[in-house]
C-alpha cells in the first residue's frame, strides 16, 4: 500500500511542472485541480484501505542521506491522517475547478497547490526523520508561496512574512526534538527510534520541544500569530486546506513522536498539554468574537479547535502515563474524532467564506448581509458548517466534544493532584470555549448571511458555481452522516488507538439503533440518529397539526420594529455590535478593551463617535519584545556589513583560530 | 407487551409535558398576581392565547428568509424532545438512553442558536439586540449548566438522568456541600435561561432591557404561538430537572404497577406546583437587574459549579 501511495504523490509532484506549461493556457486549472481530485480520491481510498490492515506496509527509496535513504510507511495512524489528508484535497480540488476560474494570478497558485498536498501526504507517509523534516518544510514552503500568492496585498506579505518565520521556528524546534531522539547513534529511522527509550530529562525536552515545533504549525497559544494572518491571505480552497489539514498534519507530528516514538509517558506532561489545550481553546474563540473579518475568523476558530484536540489528547496521555488503557482509548478517540470533524467543517466553511469572497469580493461582514436571499444554497451549507462547529446536536462536531466530556468525567479516578485540579478547571474552559463559539457563529452566520444587504457588493451577489456548490454540499453530508452515524467512525479510529495504546473503544456499530456507548450503558449514551429522526418527526407533526388545525394564512408586510421601522440598513446590528455584550464581559480582562465615546458639544453637527481600542497582549508580551531584541541585535551588528576586505580576513582568521582552541580543549 | 407499555409511557410522557406547561405558567402568572393582591389572569389565559394565536394569520416582514419560518418549528421540536426525555413521573422510559443530559441541554442549546438567528434575519436592531444578549447569557449559562452537569454525573457516576434520579433515590447520596452549590448554581441558570427576573422581564415590551422578548418581536400569528409554547415547555422542563435530580421522590420506577405510576403523576404535578409557587414569590420579592449586571450573577453561578465540581474531583465524600 505504501507504495501505491507513493506513486500518488509522484503523480502529484508531477503536476507541478504541467502547471509551470500550462500557466499560459486557460484550461491549465481545471486541468490541475481535476488531476489533483482524481489523485487525492485515490490516496484516500489508499488510506481508507490500509485502515483496516492490522500490518504496516512498508516502502523504502534510495533517497535523500546516503547511509539512511528515505523510508515511508503505512500503519493505522498514517492512514487515518492520509484520510483526512486527502478527504480535504479531494474537496479543495474539486471546489478550486469552479472557485479557482477567478483567480487573478493562476500562475502564482497553480504549480504550487499539487506540490503542498504531495508533501503533506509526505509528511504523514515519513518514516525517518530526515524524510519527516524534508516533507515538513516543503509543506510550510509551498503553503508559504500559496499565502503571498497575492502579492500586491501589503497585509499579505506580512502575513507571508511572519509565517515563514514561525514555520521556521517550528521547524528548528521539531529538528532538535528528533537530534534527542536520534541520540548519539544517529538513529533516524523511527523504528530504531521506537526500539530506544531516552532518559526522562531528555524525554521532558523532546515534550516541550515538540509541543513547540508542532503546536506552532497547529497554532496553538500563544504560538498562533502567525495563523490568524496566514490562513485567510491564501485563496480559499488554500485557506480551506492550511486551516482544515495542515493543522491537523501538526496534530500528526505532535501524535506520532509522544504516542509512538517517545515510550512510555510520565503523568505530568499531560499536564502541560491540557493547561495549553484549554487556553488555546479559550483564547481562540475569545479572538474570533473580535474579528469582522469572515476568514480571519474561520482562522481563529482553528486555533479553538486545536486547543479541544489538545484537550482530548492531553487527557489521552494522563489516563496512558496511570495505566488507564481504556479511558485512554476513550480520549484518543474522541480527540481524533475532533480532527476529522474539524477538518469536514472547516473546510466547508472556508469554502462558504470563499463563495461569498468570490460574490461580492468582501471579506469584512460588515459589509455583507441578506445573503441567503442572494445565494440560498451557499447559505443552507454553511448554515450545517455553523450548527456542526458550535458542537450542536444533531451534528458531529457535537459527539467528538460529548466524547471529550465523557472522558473528563473518567478523570477522578487519576491519583495526582495537579491532574484532579487541572482537569475540571480545562471541564470548565471547553464548556466556555463551546458556549462562545455558538455565540461568534450566531454573528458570523447573521451578520453576513441574515438581516438586509449592508452595501451594493452584497446586494447583487450571485449564487456560486456548481462545482463549490457540489464540494460544499459533499462537505456539508459528511457533518450529518458524522453525527448521525458516528458509531461508524468511532469503530473506524479503533485500530487507531489499538495501535497507539493496546486497547480501543467498545466496538460500537452493532448496539441498538446504533447508540454509542462509550463506557457503559448505565453511565452514559447518545444516539444521534433517534435525536435527529425525533427532532424531525415532532417539529413536522407541529407544522402538519398547525396547517391543518389552525390557519395557514400568511401576508407580508414592512418590519414591525416597535413601529419604528429602520429605512437604513446601516441602523442593524453590525459584527462588532454584536460582539460587543461579550467584548465587555471578557474583553476588559483578555484585551484590556477601551469604549472611548466623543460627543460633539451641544449645537455642532459633527457626528459623535465611539472608538474600540482592543489589544493584543499575548503579541505585546511575547512578539513584539522579541522583534525589538532582533531589530536592535541587527542594528548593532549591521557594521560588520561595511568592513575593509583586510578586517574580514583577520575576523576569519580569529573564528579560525577559536574553533581549533574548541576542538582541542573538547578532546 | 412490554414495549407497546413503555411505548405509551414515553407518548404519554410527551403529551404530558406539552399540555402541563401553560398550565405551568399561567399558575405562576397567577401566584405572582395574588401576592401583588391583583386579581390576575385565569389559569388558562396560556391556553386562550396560544389558541387565539394560531388562529390569526401570519405578518411576515418583507424579507424574512425561509429560516426565520422554520425556526419556530425547529425550537419547538428540540425544546419537546429534550422536555420529553427529562423524566417526570416515570424514570427508565422507552427512549431514555437516546440522550443523556448533556445531550439535552445541547439539545436546548441548538434551539437558542436558531432563534438568536431568526432574531437577526429581518435586520432590525430590536431583533439584534436581543440576539446579541441572549448568546452573551447563554456564553456564561452553559458553561455553569456543564459544571451542575459535572458534580451531579461525578456523584452519581452518570450522565443518564433516569440513573441520575435512581442514584439520589438511594441512600447512598447524603447530605453532600457539592450537592448544595450544585442545586444553588443551577436555580441561578434555570432563572436566566428562562427569561425570568432579575435576569429578563418575561412580561414586558418595548423596554431597552429585555431581551427574549425583542429577539421574538417580529413574529406573530401561528410562529409566535409556537415560539410562546417553546418559552413555556422550557419552564417545564428546567422545573422538572430540577425536581428530578434534587426532589426525585414519587418518580415510578420502571416497571412498576398502575399504583405508583398514580403516585408518580400526583407527585409531578404537586412539584410543579410547588416550583411555581417558589418562582413567583422569588419574582416578587426581587427586581430585575440591568443587563450588565447578569454576567456577575451568572458569573456567580460558573464559579458555585466550579467549585462544587472542584470539590467533587478532590474529594469522594463533600
Amino acid at each position: 500500500m505504501a507504495v501505491y501511495a507513493l506513486y500518488g504523490v509522484a503523480a502529484l509532484l508531477a503536476l507541478a511542472p504541467i502547471a509551470v506549461a500550462l500557466s499560459m493556457s486557460s484550461r491549465a486549472s481545471s486541468v490541475i485541480y481535476g488531476a489533483s481530485l482524481i489523485v487525492t480520491f485515490a490516496l484516500g481510498l489508499i488510506g481508507l484501505k490500509s485502515l483496516f490492515v492490522p500490518a504496516a506496509s512498508i516502502a523504502a527509496l534510495p533517497l535523500g542521506v546516503p547511509w539512511l535513504g528515505a523510508h515511508f510507511r503505512i500503519d493505522a495512524l498514517a492512514a487515518f491522517f492520509i484520510i483526512v489528508v486527502n478527504l480535504g484535497g479531494a474537496s479543495a480540488s474539486l471546489f478550486a475547478l469552479g472557485y479557482g476560474r477567478h483567480e487573478e494570478t493562476p500562475e502564482r497558485v497553480l504549480p504550487f497547490y499539487p506540490i503542498y498536498l504531495a508533501a503533506m501526504n509526505l509528511v504523514v507517509l515519513a518514516d525517518d526523520a530526515f524524510s519527516f523534516l524534508v516533507s515538513w518544510e516543503f509543506m510550510s514552503l509551498t503553503s508559504w508561496a500559496l499565502v503571498i500568492a497575492h502579492h500586491r496585498d501589503r497585509e499579505n506579505m506580512r502575513a507571508g512574512y511572519v509565517y515563514l518565520l514561525m514555520a521556521s521556528f517550528g521547524t528548528l524546534a521539531l529538528l532538535l526534538a528528533f537530534g534527542l531522539l536520534a541520540g548519539n547513534n544517529g538513529n533516524y529511522v523511527f523504528d530504531a527510534i521506537r526500539a530506544t527509550h531516552p532518559a526522562t530529562a531528555l524525554s521532558a525536552m523532546v515534550l516541550i520541544l515538540v509541543l513547540v515545533g508542532a503546536g506552532s504549525k497547529a497554532g496553538i497559544v500563544p504560538l498562533h500569530a502567525w495563523l490568524p494572518l496566514a490562513h485567510p491571505a491564501a485563496p480559499s480552497h488554500v485557506s480551506a486546506l492550511m486551516s482544515g489539514v495542515m493543522t491537523k498534519v501538526a496534530v500528526y507530528g505532535f501524535v506520532r513522536i509522544i504516542f509512538d516514538l517517545l515510550g512510555p509517558p510520565a503523568w505530568w506532561w499531560s499536564m502541560a498539554v491540557l493547561a495549553v489545550g484549554g487556553i488555546t481553546a479559550v483564547m481562540g474563540v475569545l479572538y474570533a468574537l473580535m474579528q469582522h473579518d469572515l476568514k480571519r475568523l474561520l482562522a481563529y476558530h482553528t486555533v479553538e479547535n486545536i486547543g479541544i484536540i489538545y484537550i482530548g489528547l492531553g487527557l489521552a496521555l494522563a489516563f496512558k502515563a496511570q495505566g488507564m488503557a481504556v479511558a485512554a482509548a476513550l480520549a484518543l478517540t474522541a480527540g481524533l474524532f475532533h480532527v476529522f470533524n474539524h477538518s469536514v467543517f472547516k473546510s466547508l466553511l472556508f469554502f462558504g467564506a470563499g463563495s461569498v469572497l468570490n460574490a461580492t469580493g468582501e471579506r469584512d461582514m460588515e459589509h455583507l448581509g441578506g445573503l441567503i436571499h442572494r445565494m440560498p444554497q451557499t447559505a443552507f451549507v454553511f448554515l450545517v458548517g455553523c450548527v456542526a462547529i458550535s458542537a450542536l446536536p444533531p451534528l458531529n462536531g457535537f459527539v467528538s466534544e460529548w466524547l471529550t466530556f465523557q472522558a473528563i468525567l473518567l478523570s477522578p479516578q487519576l491519583p495526582s493532584w495537579g491532574l484532579k485540579l487541572l482537569v475540571p478547571a480545562v471541564g470548565a474552559l471547553l464548556a466556555l470555549s463551546a458556549a462562545l463559539a455558538a455565540a461568534c457563529f450566531v454573528k458570523a452566520f447573521g451578520v453576513t448571511f441574515l438581516g438586509r444587504p449592508r452595501t451594493p457588493a452584497a446586494a447583487d451577489a450571485r449564487e456560486t458555481d456548481s462545482n463549490s456548490l457540489a464540494a460544499m454540499f459533499a462537505l456539508a453530508a459528511l457533518c450529518f452522516v458524522a453525527g448521525i452515524l458516528p458509531g461508524i467512525f468511532i469503530d473506524a479510529l479503533a485500530p487507531v488507538t489499538h495501535a497507539l495504546l493496546g486497547v480501543s473503544m467498545p466496538h460500537q456499530s452493532g448496539l441498538n439503533w446504533l447508540t454509542i456507548v462509550p463506557i457503559a450503558e448505565s453511565r452514559s449514551s447518545y444516539n444521534g440518529l433517534l435525536v435527529f429522526i425525533f427532532v424531525t418527526l415532532s417539529g413536522s407533526i407541529a407544522a402538519f397539526a398547525i396547517h391543518r388545525l389552525a390557519s395557514d394564512k400568511l401576508r407580508r408586510g414592512p418590519a414591525w420594529d416597535c413601529g419604528y421601522p429602520d429605512i437604513s440598513p446601516a441602523t442593524q446590528y453590525t459584527a462588532s455590535s454584536f460582539a460587543q455584550p461579550i467584548r465587555r464581559v471578557y474583553g476588559t480582562a483578555v484585551f484590556r478593551v477601551r469604549e472611548i465615546g466623543e460627543m460633539p458639544p451641544p449645537g455642532s453637527i459633527s457626528p459623535a463617535r465611539l472608538t474600540v481600542e482592543l489589544r493584543d497582549l499575548i503579541w505585546d508580551a511575547l512578539y513584539a519584545p522579541v522583534a525589538d531584541a532582533i531589530g536592535f541585535a541587527t542594528e548593532r551588528i549591521n557594521i560588520l556589513q561595511f568592513l575593509t576586505i583586510r578586517r574580514y580576513l583577520s575576523l576569519v582568521f580569529a573564528a579560525l583560530v577559536f574553533l581549533l582552541l574548541v576542538l582541542a580543549i573538547w578532546s | 407487551m412490554v414495549l407497546t407499555r413503555d411505548f405509551f409511557f414515553q407518548a404519554g410522557q410527551m403529551l404530558l409535558v406539552l399540555l402541563l406547561s401553560p398550565l405551568l405558567t399561567g399558575f405562576v402568572r397567577k401566584v405572582k398576581a395574588r401576592l401583588l393582591r391583583r386579581e390576575g389572569p385565569p389559569l388558562l389565559q396560556p391556553y386562550r392565547d396560544l389558541t387565539r394565536l394560531t388562529r390569526k394569520e401570519v405578518v411576515l416582514a418583507q424579507n424574512a428568509s425561509w429560516l426565520f419560518r422554520v425556526t419556530p418549528y425547529i425550537i419547538f421540536a428540540g425544546t419537546w424532545v429534550a422536555a420529553a426525555l427529562v423524566p417526570t413521573f416515570r424514570s427508565g422510559l422507552l427512549f431514555s438512553w437516546t440522550a443523556d443530559l448533556i445531550a439535552i441541554i445541547a439539545l436546548l442549546g441548538s434551539a437558542r442558536f436558531f432563534l438568536a438567528l431568526a432574531g437577526l434575519d429581518i435586520g432590525t436592531s430590536f431583533g439584534g439586540i436581543g440576539a446579541s444578549r441572549e448568546v452573551m447569557i447563554a456564553s456564561l449559562a452553559e458553561p455553569a449548566m456543564l459544571m451542575i452537569i459535572f458534580t451531579l454525573a461525578l456523584i452519581a457516576g452518570s450522565t443518564q438522568l433516569s440513573a441520575m434520579a435512581a442514584f439520589m433515590l438511594s441512600s447512598q447520596v447524603g447530605l453532600r456541600v457539592s450537592l448544595g452549590l450544585a442545586l444553588l448554581a443551577l436555580i441561578m441558570v434555570a432563572i436566566a435561561e428562562n427569561a425570568r427576573i432579575p435576569v429578563d422581564n418575561p412580561a414586558t415590551h418595548l423596554e431597552l432591557t429585555m431581551v427574549h422578548e425583542a429577539m421574538v418581536l417580529e413574529y406573530s400569528g401561528r410562529h409566535l404561538a409556537l415560539i410562546d409554547l417553546t418559552s413555556e415547555l422550557k419552564l417545564l422542563l428546567y422545573v422538572s430537572l430540577i425536581s428530578c435530580l434534587f426532589v426525585p421522590w414519587g418518580i415510578a420506577a420502571p416497571g412498576a404497577g398502575a399504583q405508583s405510576i398514580a403516585i408518580g403523576v400526583a407527585t409531578y404535578v404537586a412539584k410543579l406546583a410547588a416550583g411555581g409557587v417558589l418562582l413567583a414569590l422569588f419574582e416578587t420579592t426581587i427586581a430585575k437587574m440591568r443587563v450588565f449586571r447578569v454576567p456577575e450573577f451568572l458569573g456567580v453561578a460558573l464559579m458555585l459549579g466550579l467549585l462544587a465540581a472542584l470539590l467533587r474531583f478532590v474529594s469522594g465524600s463533600l
